[in-house]
Order: structure tokens, then sequence, then C-alpha cells
């Protein structure tokens, strides 16, 4: 519960991380530059991160070898239980992980420990994965693509989340759901999926729909969802307390 | 209604029948019947009696006060559950959602008066009946076996006596002792239900009888999870399991219970515990309902689980023949909340809403290692058929076996609270 509280405080939604949960801008495929990255980094990340030869753990765990690195597997540092969680799904760091993470930690990892409000724009965030991927052995080849010159692109598709949920729909669909999620809100072994704040809800939904979450049961059930039911689905179990 | 609600649960079935006969007390839009309060029948039951909001009347048969789960019973023979956790009773059907239970056996179906005879006698009469029985056993299946041996070869595969019975058998095996499993042949309820078995019976025997030896005797060439099961053989219980496919004659077997033997192509073994699990088919009362076929299974509508033999009758879980949804608990869950939307929809005139099914099936190798399999599946016109699926991989971490363990300790939750409330 404690780490629901966490998502509703800080998880608002940002236009940019909905279009690419949506895959409707494939940012990652932008080749960033690595100088101003490194800017980036400065600026935004090394008050809890470091890099480089003696990087050590601080607020986060250091940002050394992080392509191709699996979530939450840098022993002796304590992360949170989702990262945990995360990391045992299957959750490994490549460009497009870190670039929906960035852009809005929590939807990709819901109770995540790292506060952080996200960076917006996708030119940004090229830059700084250009950056980071310097420290890595093997990265992961970035897409050649053509930089986007355009922010505004990065625009959510107001259409999806203006989309009002039939609670009723909802309530329906909810039986596939209630199998495993307890409607009473218990989160043994599986987490608890009442009473969020739809927004949220439709963001989750949408990262396990375009597998940037990477489990596999989850990616299944939102996979055949369309973005009415969803809606539905998120009307319906905000109620639910 | 109510005030007779509440009297029913305690009182004799014959009285409780009685009650039924005049059914003109009745108010309701429709009266449905449910025939076995198990997985399905539970199901279907409590989202009828929630989702009509007192506009069915809704009456579920079922002859045992507690339902014991098929699902999680191998762990408790493993010693990860104690008995009463996989225990459940009617209590908040009745009080929480006022559907009227019976604890009788229904003896038969007059689909023309559209009546189910109970066996306390009298009958009770619906305009919607959905029968989830579960499954039975084919006589001389395994030849030597019948019903009147699974006292000293239980099968243990409806939950409860049998499967404390099977545990006991397995505690006291002589040091170094052979437990032989005759596993059914396809199809049957709960696919990697054997094969769970052995894990968890390999659990308790190398706690307690490391050098004990188990023997799996199977017509079918391959199963469930097979790569994953063998691995965690393996790994975990090196040495204690030899599984007998069709090439070595596991398809021909013969069992000896008077003298605690197994033929295995024409050589007997003594035994010190046996499990047969014999070929299933429908619970009978689907038979005697007239709404099976040939192979013993009952054939349905896909998008609504109705009989193809009557649309009065709605057939669920193990009992019914839909297509590619293996015999399993979720499944039969699934199916009843498409079920009961269907009937829902007949009889009142409520919306609804296009049919999605589902299953997972965890199950568990060792302490912590745990692995699970699903499929979602859609109604087409002639079966529901599988649309995409997962399963787990060998050689996965142990962190990740930990947490699939722990995901299914929130499944087991889940799914008793939607079938019970
Ligand atoms: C060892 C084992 C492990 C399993 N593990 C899993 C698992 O991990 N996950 C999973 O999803 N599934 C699992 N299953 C399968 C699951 O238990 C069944 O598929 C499921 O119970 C089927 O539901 P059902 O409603 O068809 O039948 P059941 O749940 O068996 O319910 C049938 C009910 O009908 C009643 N009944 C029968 N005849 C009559 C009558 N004439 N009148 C009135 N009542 C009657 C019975 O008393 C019973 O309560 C397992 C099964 C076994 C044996
Ligand atoms: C306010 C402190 C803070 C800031 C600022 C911050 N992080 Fe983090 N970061 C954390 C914490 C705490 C964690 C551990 C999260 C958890 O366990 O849920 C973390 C985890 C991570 C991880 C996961 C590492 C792993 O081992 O799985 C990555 C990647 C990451 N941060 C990248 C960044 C980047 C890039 C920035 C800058 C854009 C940034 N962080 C800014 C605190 C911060
Ligand atoms: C077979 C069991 C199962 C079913 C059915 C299921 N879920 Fe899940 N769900 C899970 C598991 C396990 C997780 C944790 C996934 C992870 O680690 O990312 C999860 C996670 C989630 C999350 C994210 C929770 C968080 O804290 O990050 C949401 C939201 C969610 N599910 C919604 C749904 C909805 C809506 C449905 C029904 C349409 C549904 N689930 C059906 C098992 C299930």
């Amino acid at each position: 519960m404690k780490m629901l509280r966490n998502l509703k405080s800080r998880l608002r939604i940002a236009a940019a991380t909905a279009a690419i949960l949506l895959g409707l801008a494939p940012a990652s495929a932008q080749i960033g530059d690595a100088d101003r990255g490194a800017e980036v980094y400065n600026k935004q990340c090394k008050s809890c991160h470091m890099l480089g030869e003696d990087a050590r753990n601080r607020v986060g765990p250091h940002l050394n070898g992080l392509f191709g690195r699996k979530a939450a597997s840098i022993e002796g540092y304590r992360y949170s239980k989702d990262m945990q969680r995360a990391g045992a799904d299957g959750l490994v760091w490549q460009a497009e992980q870190l670039d929906v993470y960035v852009t809005k930690p929590q939807a990709l990892v819901t109770g995540t420990r790292m506060s952080f409000r996200g960076i917006k724009d996708s030119e940004k965030r090229a830059d700084l994965i250009a950056f980071l991927r310097a420290y890595s052995d093997s990265p992961q080849d970035i897409p050649e693509a053509a930089p986007t010159a355009d922010p505004t692109e990065h625009d959510v598709d107001p259409a999806i989340l203006a989309i009002v949920g039939d609670p009723e729909y909802g309530e329906y669909l909810s039986g596939e759901c209630t199998t495993c999620h307890q409607a009473s809100g218990a989160d043994q072994g599986i987490p608890s999926i009442t009473g969020w704040p739809q927004e949220d809800f439709v963001v989750v939904m949408q990262a396990y729909k375009s597998k940037a979450r990477p489990h596999p049961v989850m990616r299944m059930i939102a996979g055949r969802l369309s973005d009415e039911e969803i809606a539905g689905l998120a009307a319906y179990f905000e109620g639910v307390e | 209604m109510k005030l007779n609600r509440r009297t029913f649960i305690g009182t004799a079935a014959a009285a409780t029948a009685a009650l039924y006969a005049p059914n003109v007390l009745s108010q309701a839009a429709g009266r449905v019947v449910v025939i076995g309060g198990g997985t399905g029948g539970a199901t279907a039951a409590r989202y009828l009696a929630k989702d009509s909001k007192g506009a069915l009347d809704v009456t579920l048969i079922e002859p045992t006060r507690t339902y014991y789960t098929c699902f999680f019973s191998n762990l408790y023979i493993g010693g990860f559950r104690d008995f009463a956790s996989i225990g459940h009773n009617y209590g908040k059907l009745v009080s929480e959602y006022g559907v009227n239970v019976v604890h009788d056996w229904a003896t038969g179906v007059d689909r023309d008066a559209k009546t189910v005879a109970l066996a306390g006698g009298g009958s009770v009469p619906y305009d919607r009946l959905v029968i989830s029985p579960g499954i039975d056993f084919v006589d001389g299946a395994v030849p030597g076996w019948d019903l009147s041996a699974q006292n000293t070869m239980p099968h243990a595969y409806k939950a409860g006596s049998q499967t404390q019975l099977l545990k006991s058998q397995l505690e006291s095996m002589p040091e170094g002792g052979v437990f032989a499993m005759v596993a059914p042949p396809n199809p049957f309820r709960c696919p990697p239900g054997p094969y769970e078995r052995i894990c968890m019976a390999a659990h308790l025997l190398k706690e307690k009888n490391p050098t004990a030896k188990i023997m799996v005797i199977d017509p079918k060439p391959k199963f469930s999870k097979q790569a994953l099961f063998q691995e965690g053989w393996d790994t975990h219980y090196s040495g204690m399991i030899e599984w007998i496919g069709p090439d070595f004659g596991g398809d021909k077997v013969e069992v000896r219970p008077d003298s605690m033997e197994v033929v295995v192509d024409g050589e007997a073994m003594k035994v010190d515990a046996c499990n047969v699990i014999p070929k299933q088919k429908a619970g009978r009362i689907a038979e005697l309902a007239g709404v099976t076929n040939d192979a013993g299974w009952a054939p349905v509508v896909p998008a609504t689980f109705q009989s193809k033999a009557d649309e009065n009758i709605h057939v669920l879980g193990d009992a019914s023949q839909q297509g590619d949804m293996p015999k399993s608990g979720f499944s039969a869950n699934s199916q009843a909340k498409v079920a009961a939307n269907a009937i829902r929809g007949a009889l009142t005139g409520s919306k609804v809403f296009p049919a999605k099914f589902a299953n997972t099936c965890w199950s568990l190798i060792d302490t912590n290692d745990g692995v699970k399999v699903g499929a979602s599946y859609e109604a087409t016109e002639e079966k529901v058929a599988k649309t995409d699926g997962f399963i787990s991989q060998t050689g996965e971490d142990a962190a990740l076996r930990k947490q699939t363990y722990e995901e299914s300790l929130g499944w087991y939750a889940g799914i008793t609270t939607d079938m019970f409330g």
C-alpha cells in the first residue's frame, strides 16, 4: 500500500511517457550526442548516481556497465521490492528500457524508490542514453534514425487518455483479473490494483501492452485488451477500495 | 425467501427439496440451478448472484460442506500447505450473495420438465441449468483397479480424504521403498498435476526417506511442462525418479491392489505406495443429463458454454469439451464467468459482453522453485481457440522461480476468493 501511495503522489502522467509507451514515438531510435548527454547526466542524475572508475553505490546504484545489465543486479545495493520484482521478471537495461524509465520511472516500475520526476524532452533523453552507453562494455546498438527535431511530436495522443471508461464493461472484464488480483486489495505475491488513479492504471497497462514491462502473464493479458477495455478497467478498479 | 435461505444450509436435504417443489415464492426473473460447488460451479453461482443483484434466484447443489481444492493439494503432500488451508465452505455464498446452497447429490435431470432430482428426494426446477461436476474415472481403464481399490491405491484426483491417504502412505513407506504412479492418458484434469505431484512426493521423501524410489508409469510419450519437470527432477531429486513412457511399456500397465503389485509390460513389481490416476470422463451427472458424447465429455458452444445437446444447460470446467483450454481450475473459473454473463443476459436482458478466456497453471518443483504455463483463448465458431501463450523456461534463475512460486500463492488467494467470496 505504501508503494501505491508513492505512485499516486508521484505519477503524474507525462505526455511523452504515454507516447513512448504507446509506441507512437520511438524516441530510443534517436542517436543522441554523448557530450550534451554528459551535461544532462551532471544536472539530473549525478546527485544520486556514480559512473566511472571509482563509482560506488550512493542514493542510487552505480551505473557502470548499465547496458545489458539486469535491473536490480548490483550486489550490496538495497533495491525497492518492485525493482527487484522487475529484475526477476527479466527487465534488462537497454536503450529502450532506459528511455521509458527516465521519462517516468513509475511507468516502468510502479513502486521504484528513484524519486525523479522524469525528462520529457526526448532529445535530452537520447543524449543522456548516448552518454551512459559509453560506460558500458557491450551496449546494444542504438538503432539508426534521424534525431527528432520537433519535441511536440511526443505529445500524448490525447485520445487514449481521454477515453471515458465504461465501468460496467470494466466490471465484467475485471472477472479476468480477480482470479489473480484480489478485489480486497491484498497484495500477497501479486500486486494490488484497486483504488489507483485511472491515468496511472492506463499508463501501466499500456506499458505491459507495448512490452516495455517484461512480465509474460501481464503482457499477454494487456496485449489483447483494447484501449476502451483498459479504460473501462481503470474506471472500475479506481472505485474498488 | 430470505429466511429460508439461511435455514437451507443446516436443513436435511429432503426438507430442503420439499421447500423447493412449489417454487411460487420466487419473484425472480429466472431460476438458475448449479450442480457442483467446485471451481466452475461456485464461481458461476457467485457471479450470477452478485451481478444480477437479486434478479436471479440461484441454487447451488453440492453434497459436501467443505470443498477441498485439488489445486495446492499436491503442495499439501509436499508439506507446503496444511490440510485445513485448502478447505473452503459455502457460508459467504449464502450470507453475502444470497445463493441457496443445497447440500445434496443431484441424481438426474429431466430436461423436458426442466427439473433436477435430488438424492434426498424432491426436485428443483430451473430456467437455466449449470453443470460443473468435475470428473469421474472410466471403469476398467487400468486393469485391476476400480473404485473399490481406492483405499489401497488412491487416485487422490479429487481432493480430500484421498489426498490425506496418499500422503500418509508416502510417509509410512519403508526405508528405500518404492512409490509408483500410474499416470492418465489425455485428456485429463490438470495436465501438469501428476508431475507436480511427483515433485512433491519426492520432496517429502527426500526429507524423510532419501533412498526411496519413485516410478512414473505413463501411457503418454510426452507431458505438460516436461522439460521443466525433468530439469527439476535432475537438479533437486537426482537418482530418485524414473519415468517409464510408452516406449518402455508405460502404456501396458496392470495393478494388483491386494498384493500391492504393479505389472508393467508383463513384469510384476512389488511397490510400497501406489497412486493410480485412471482415464477420465465428465462427472456422471453430465452423462445422466444426456449431454455427453461417446468420448464421455460434454460438447459445448464456445461463446456461452451451452451444451450442444440442450440450450438450457451450460456445462463448465473439466466436464466440458470446448477446444484448446486445459482442464484446470483456472479454466473452469474463467469459463464460469463467461457463462454467468450469458445466462444473465438471456434471463434478465442484461448486456452480454464478448467471451474472453484465459488460463495459467503454476507448478511447484521444490522449495521456492515455481514454474508456470498459460494462454489466452477466444471463442470461434467451432471451438475455444488459443490466441497467445507463455511458459517458464529451463535454466531460469532462482529469483524468478521464487517469484513465480509467490505469484501462485497470490493466485490461490485470488481464485478461492473469486469462487467463495
Ligand atoms: C492434483 C491436482 C492439482 C491441480 N492443480 C491445479 C492448479 O494448480 N491450477 C489449476 O488451475 N487447476 C488445478 N487442478 C485442476 C482443478 O482442480 C480442476 O480442473 C477444477 O477443479 C475443475 O473444476 P470443476 O468445476 O470442473 O470441477 P470440481 O472443482 O471438481 O467441482 C465439481 C464439484 O461437483 C460436485 N458434484 C459432482 N457430482 C455431483 C452431483 N451429482 N450432484 C451435486 N454435486 C456434484 C463435486 O462434489 C465437486 O464439488 C488440479 C487438479 C488436481 C487433481
Ligand atoms: C533522487 C535520486 C536519484 C536521481 C536524481 C536519479 N536516480 Fe536513478 N535511482 C535512484 C534510486 C534510489 C534507484 C534505485 C531504485 C529502486 O530500487 O527502485 C535508482 C535506480 C536507477 C536505475 C536502475 C539501476 C539498476 O541497477 O537496476 C537506473 C538505470 C537509474 N536509476 C538511472 C538514472 C538516471 C539515468 C538518472 C538521471 C536521469 C537517475 N537515475 C536519477 C535514485 C536516483
Ligand atoms: C494470471 C494472474 C493474473 C491475472 C489474471 C491478471 N494479472 Fe495483473 N499482474 C499479475 C502479476 C503476477 C503481476 C506482477 C507483474 C510484474 O511483475 O510486472 C501483475 C501486475 C499488474 C499490474 C501492475 C501492478 C504494479 O504494482 O505494478 C496491473 C495494473 C495489473 N496487473 C492489472 C491487471 C488487470 C487489469 C487484469 C485483468 C484484465 C490483470 N492484471 C490480470 C498477475 C495477473
